[in-house]
């Protein structure tokens, strides 16, 4: 009888020790600390919680503002960043410089779940540094009420019938970018002349009067409260808008328009990149994917994802564009040669 | 301790962020990039549109200076006046938008005169049609107004506060009419507070940024609005030497302005800061 005891009891120990070892083979990070970067307002900070728990790895969360002061910070190497989700052009920058490194895909098979339309990107091929986190393109939202009829051209930007309620982004980029495409341009023209005729294209715009001013944030409430006709917009601030104004509508115009993604990468610095690859997979698993997604209200690059979509947001533009409307979008790359081009052109635009 | 002693955590202070700061101003505004002497930055204000801000600036702190001083006098000569006992409420009333910040006094304006905003909303509601203003250039001028009116107020209650009144009592025994008492004693004698009144609006105004591009949207840029382009998004590798030169320019401007108000009131009896 106290045999039996024995040998249960140390049955007992043999199975709590094995499992508490296969527990510690699940975890094979725990206790590090990632230290993730990431801009303000872009996580379900609740996944955050699950992934400690799953894996026992500790985040460290940390926001920045926009991609330059990430790049300054990144670049100066004023700290050590384990993962950080900077855009398309600026990732390019980065590998340009050498400042992030190459993923071990074989640690991110969740790689998978991306959709196809934005893997192997031009500013990133093979997908090589970085991971898709959120996505979208830059459109033009407008008041269904007040425009008579659908918006399907950029050049819907110069019509005098909405003199004062066209709204234009305060963006060098976007804003250049458009009078680019309209002109049949690259958005990532190096031509001088080419970016001269856009310049024009602006400044003639502005001085028909058709424009109501030059903003940024407000935009979006603007729209949503009916002071605006039309305004040029990124598909997650038109999502925004759309969803407290039902007159609102968003279109990719056919000139084409700008692609942009966010991407999950790892810095050369970082010494937890394993770890780091073990995040960017978990950010990937669509149970995740579609709490960041509910949150922050963005596309999510994630198949299964866009699979569980609404009706209403699977036929949305702004939401899901389809494949044809993808195609004739480009990523923005990185022109930093010519900014100065840019630079001059706007100055003058807005002075 | 010496008494001149007491001033030195001030002084410290103004040493930091004044003196040091304005000393960066002039290094960076003469040199490259790489910390050479050249004066190529200046060039860079051949181009038309520095001269087109620069005149928009000065345009409308013109606009703004004699619309406070218009608005402003009259404040100050009626709060000064003896008859009135309510004098301490209403200079509060004058200060108390200084309180707060200035970005928020903004937003507010914002969100009184937007074109579906409390104003028009009001108009609405008894029947009139809406007005547009902001995005407009009254919108920028009004906000300038609003920010910069309490410091020509308060110059001018000071020295008409001051003022003899038995002086003017003199000029109505000799017969002068109310008119002409204004016009030949009170004025004149409130000459220091105007001066410094005006310069007091003035010199903010003509540098202000933020303000016109909030109420404008973004249409109307002044020189202030340029200068934090030039630091702030320029992606130009000379961009903190231009901007400083610019700065350094706008710098000069408004000294050469306060050279010529001196000359007006040369005993600095308005009160002034300068």
């Amino acid at each position: 009888m106290k045999k039996i005891a024995i040998i249960l009891l140390v049955a007992l120990l043999v199975g709590a020790l094995s499992t508490a070892a296969l527990a510690e083979a699940d975890k094979p990070f725990a206790g590090t600390e990632l230290k993730v970067y990431n801009c303000y307002d872009y996580i379900d900070e609740a996944v955050l919680d699950i992934f400690e728990e799953e894996t026992g790895i500790h985040v460290n969360y940390l926001n920045y503002i926009d991609n330059e002061a990430l790049y300054t910070r990144v670049s100066t190497g004023a700290e050590v960043y384990d993962v950080i989700v900077p855009s398309d052009y600026m990732i390019e920058r980065l590998i340009k410089e050498d400042l992030i490194a190459e993923l071990d895909l074989s640690n991110i098979p969740n790689l998978e779940n991306v959709l196809p339309s934005l893997l192997d990107p031009t500013y990133d091929p093979g997908n090589a540094h970085s991971i898709p986190y959120m996505w979208g393109t830059l459109g033009i939202v407008y008041n269904t009420e007040m425009v008579a009829e659908p918006i399907t051209s950029w050049t819907a930007l110069l019509d005098e019938n909405y003199a004062g309620k066209i709204f234009m982004m305060d963006s060098v980029r976007d804003t250049i970018g458009l009078a680019l495409k309209t002109l049949g341009y690259s958005m990532n023209s190096h031509d001088e002349d080419e970016l001269a005729q856009a310049g024009e294209w602006l400044m003639a715009q502005r001085d028909s009067g058709v424009v109501g001013g030059y903003i940024l944030d407000q935009a979006k409430d603007m729209m949503a409260n009916d002071e605006a006709a039309m305004a040029v917009m990124y598909s997650g601030d038109a999502l925004y808008a759309m969803d407290k104004n039902d007159k609102l509508a968003y279109v990719i115009p056919d000139e084409g328009s700008n692609i942009w993604v966010d991407g999950m990468c790892v810095p050369k610095s970082s010494q937890n990149k394993e770890a780091a690859e073990c995040f960017i997979n978990f950010m990937c698993r669509p149970d995740i994917a579609q709490m960041n997604m509910e949150y922050i209200y963005y596309s999510s690059p994630i198949k299964q994802v866009v699979e569980n979509l609404g009706e209403e947001e699977l036929a949305s533009t702004a939401m899901n564009p389809t494949d044809e409307m993808v195609a004739r979008c480009e990523y923005y790359n990185d022109i930093s040669d010519v900014a100065y081009l840019y630079d001059d052109i706007w100055m003058d635009v807005l002075m | 301790m010496k008494r001149s002693w007491y001033a030195s955590p001030y002084a410290l202070w103004m040493l930091l962020f004044a003196v040091v700061p304005l000393l960066f101003v002039c290094w960076y505004a003469f040199t490259t990039p790489e910390g050479a002497f050249t004066l190529t930055n200046f060039q860079e204000f051949a181009k038309p549109r520095y001269a087109a801000v620069i005149l928009r600036s000065l345009k409308h702190a013109l606009y703004c200076t004699v619309l406070c001083l218009v608005i402003g006098y009259p404040t100050a000569y009626f709060l000064a006046g003896r008859g009135f006992n309510h004098t301490q409420s209403l200079v509060v009333l004058i200060l108390l938008p200084m309180w707060m910040n200035l970005l928020l006094r903004t937003y507010a304006m914002m969100t009184l005169l937007d074109d579906n905003g409390v104003l028009n909303a009001a108009l609405q509601a008894i029947g009139l049609p809406k007005v547009k203003v902001i995005g407009t250039e009254g919108a920028v001028v009004m906000g300038l107004v609003y920010n910069y009116l309490p410091f020509m107020v308060l110059p001018i209650y000071t020295v008409l506060k001051k003022m003899d009144y038995s002086v003017i009592e003199a000029a109505e025994d000799l017969g002068c009419n109310p008119l002409r008492v204004v016009t030949r004693v009170v004025i004149p004698m409130s000459l220091p507070g105007i001066v410094s009144g005006i310069t007091m609006v003035f010199m903010p105004a003509v540098t202000s940024f933020a303000i016109s591009t909030l109420l404008s949207n973004g249409k109307l840029r002044l020189a202030g609005d340029l200068i934090d382009y030039i630091f702030n998004q320029s992606s130009n590798p000379n961009r903190w030497n231009i901007g400083s030169s610019f700065s350094l320019m706008m710098l000069v401007l408004i000294l050469i302005s306060i050279g010529f108000l001196r000359k007006v009131d040369p005993d600095n009896e308005g009160g002034g800061l300068w």
